[in-house]
């Protein structure tokens, strides 16, 4: 039986990114879900919430827990990104300066989350916003 | 080494969850670019940062950090304060620069990340 934890992302408050991130940490503790899966899912939702804030002015987040995978839907109705393979680069950014003075767009939050990810994709349309879809696997495969 | 053995080694004060002072700590991370620390995750680290907003304790509970040491003296928010209380992040001040407070720590043994 799934599990779907849903939150609205507000874009209007900096200072309140990341409360949906820590109510989706907080319910997976209770669920007993393993400790580094949960800091997998908790990073990867944190990526995305940030990002929906800083770029498209608050989203939604849709966190799925089946029993073999947690799967995250972040999704906004901003500008969406022109270019994705661009975007994905470590450390290329379109954030401005008062962003990076509050300590985020050093342009790793989508490489972070493809990092902590099993499964990501990201789907984006100019004009209509971004969806970005990850797949945490319960038992991480052996390498 | 303890979160107490890092208070004493920086001066600090400390400004929340003092009860968690004797929890040990494996390893630490210095930045003011919180996207950086989300690529750095280890248990049971702590984080030396000069930057005050609330995303700093944020960044410190996704990644089950325990402990941040604002440097240059600064003291954060209340709300800063009281965030970091309510999700159980020991809250320390130094008045050492970010570069002494980890070449203090780093002296005393405590690594940074290892690389696999």
């Amino acid at each position: 039986m799934s599990i779907v934890l849903k939150h609205e992302i507000p874009g209007d408050d900096f200072s309140r990114a990341g409360e949906a991130s820590s109510a989706v940490k907080n319910k997976l503790k209770q669920m007993g879900i393993p400790p580094e899966v949960i800091r997998n899912v908790s990073i990867a939702a944190y990526e995305g919430e940030i990002n929906a804030v800083i770029h498209a002015n608050g989203g939604e987040i849709t966190v799925t827990v089946d029993p073999d995978a947690i799967v995250i839907v972040i999704s906004d109705t901003g500008n969406g990104i022109p270019d994705i393979e661009l975007a994905m680069q470590e450390g290329y950014t379109t954030a401005s300066d008062n962003i990076r003075a509050l300590g985020f767009g050093a342009g790793m939050g989508l490489p972070n989350m493809k990092k902590y990810a099993d499964e990501f994709d990201i789907r984006s349309e100019a004009g209509k916003g971004t969806v970005i879809t990850m797949k945490i696997y319960m038992k991480r495969p052996k390498d | 080494m303890t979160i107490k053995d890092i208070s004493t080694l920086l001066n600090c004060s400390v400004l929340c969850c003092e009860e968690r002072l004797g929890s040990d700590v494996h390893m630490a991370c210095g930045s003011d670019m919180m996207s950086d620390v989300l690529a750095f995750v280890k248990d049971q680290a702590v984080l030396l940062t000069g930057l005050l907003n609330p995303q700093v304790v944020r960044t410190a509970e996704m990644m089950d950090i325990i402990c941040i040491v604002f440097v240059r003296g600064k003291t954060p928010g209340q709300d800063v304060v009281e965030l970091a209380r309510e999700k159980g992040v020991v809250i320390l001040s130094t008045k050492e620069r970010m570069y002494e407070a980890c070449g203090k720590l780093y002296e005393s043994g405590l690594k940074g990340r290892k690389e696999p």
